[in-house]
């Protein structure tokens, strides 16, 4: 099995897509290219930038550092499966609300990074915002915006569950 | 850029990678953070990657006699969780918020990280100031590196093109233990320009065992024994001046030299402050 190409059977946002692909080929490529799915989005193609960022298995990882091959057997969500569930809803109407966003190449891998930290749980203080968001760059905002929107629906969900 | 064609086969276990390391310029794949990097910037061209993903028995973190083993494919997320790695490795769970970011953690693992041997990187300092080894298994069996004899030289270890590092082993810490870390990056994250990771074992008022580790100085972690020697007698500002001994740091793209081993001094006095602190 030394092979280059492989086949492969991955649950993309709930659906198993079967595929064949190049050993090479990366998650973030397989998604665009074979799957469609472009609201992931390849910016630096070596782990700094973020806007490639997918969720495996539960937790967001590089789409530009893992190759489409590893997923066999995964369970990959991307933004599009994601705000299909509506579980990142209130996160994207705090962006719109706030002007996170200018040109929203970012903006995918910055709600599926929030949501992340969001989901752990509690009120992050904006510090902890910034750190979490860290690896994920955007060249539009100056951030202040982001850390604003996540900070409010922190806020809004810990007080929803409070009632 | 994408990465050039290779081939690709998944590892059942350490001794099916083992067989398969014996192929022409094959390469393991762990959490891939560094490597798949240098793939997509073709800086590496391997002809094959071997995935140990899936191979078991290498995630766990387990305390016996005196030691903590960490298996080479515990994922930073995970050992960043891990209740046993904080009370046992309190200094790798300093250094683990400064690893890459969140993403970078979930997928990253710790001996892919120490295998890679990046001399900005956190954990290989780590594994250096703790005095720990490295346990390998190659054609002829397991044996066990000392942190001291392993980094031998950029991007180069005591790890030959068939061997596999299956986890890393420190002593447990202590109540005695005192340990220390901090680094300056340009972004939360991102590998550091200077960076020390540093272990003690307090005696009364006195430190002894010091062991200064420094990255991003050199090709490999580099420990600072004069300094070591200077803060053991309990002079930092001589430990701090015999860092111009210790270090040679070239300059590169972030810091000159010069004010790399300046940085290196500000994070001693840091540093020892820590190391002045029984851990909470």
């Amino acid at each position: 099995m030394n092979a280059r190409f492989h086949d492969i059977v991955v649950t993309v946002n709930g659906e198993e897509t079967p595929a064949t692909v190049d050993a090479r080929k990366t998650l973030v490529d397989f998604l665009r290219e074979d799957v469609g799915l472009t609201g992931s989005h390849v910016g630096c193609e070596h782990g700094v930038c973020g806007a490639c960022s997918v969720r495996v298995d539960g937790a967001v990882v590089r789409g530009c550092l893992m190759l489409a091959v590893q997923c066999n057997g995964a369970h990959v969500e991307t933004i599009e499966g994601v705000a299909d569930t509506e579980e990142i809803t209130d996160l994207q109407e705090a962006f719109i609300a706030r002007n996170a966003l200018q040109c929203g190449f970012c903006t995918p891998g910055m709600l599926l990074t929030a949501q992340e930290l969001l989901a752990a749980g509690g009120v992050p203080t904006r510090e902890q915002i910034r750190v979490h968001l860290s690896g994920n760059y955007c060249r539009c905002t100056g951030y202040q915006a982001i850390i604003d929107a996540v900070e409010a629906v922190a806020q809004a969900r810990h007080s929803s569950q409070g009632t | 850029m994408k990465p050039a064609p290779f081939a690709y086969a998944k590892a059942r276990s350490v001794a099916h990678a083992i067989e398969l390391l014996g192929a022409d310029d094959a390469r393991l794949l762990a959490g891939g953070q560094s490597l798949i990097a240098t793939l997509n910037m073709r800086l590496s061209h391997p002809a094959l990657l071997i995935d140990l993903n899936g191979v078991g028995g290498l995630d766990g973190i387990v305390s016996s006699n005196g030691h903590l083993e960490i298996g080479a494919l515990v994922r930073h997320a995970q050992a960043e969780r891990s209740a046993e790695l904080a009370r046992r490795a309190p200094l790798i769970a300093l250094a683990m918020p400064h690893i890459g970011h969140p993403a970078i953690r979930n997928r990253g693992t710790i001996g892919g990280s120490v295998a890679f041997a990046d001399p900005a990187a956190e954990l290989p300092a780590c594994v250096l100031a703790l005095d720990g080894e490295l346990a390998i298994v190659g054609p002829q069996g397991s044996r066990a590196v000392k942190a001291d004899d392993f980094f031998k030289g950029l991007f180069e270890t005591a790890l030959t093109a068939r061997d596999v590092l299956t986890a890393i082993r420190i002593p447990a810490a202590g109540a005695e233990t005192r340990v220390g870390f901090a680094e300056f990056a340009r972004r939360h994250g991102d590998y550091a320009m200077v960076g020390l990771a540093a272990s003690a074992r307090a005696d009364g008022k006195q430190l002894r065992d010091v062991r200064l580790a420094y990255f991003g100085v050199g090709s490999t972690p580099l420990r600072a024994r004069h300094a070591e020697q200077a803060l053991a007698a309990g002079d930092v500002e001589a430990a701090v001046r015999a860092l111009a001994q210790d270090l040679n740091p070239p300059d590169d793209v972030q810091a000159s030299g010069t004010v790399k081993t300046h940085l290196a001094g500000v994070l001693l006095r840091r540093v020892t402050r820590q190391l002045d602190q029984a851990p909470p």
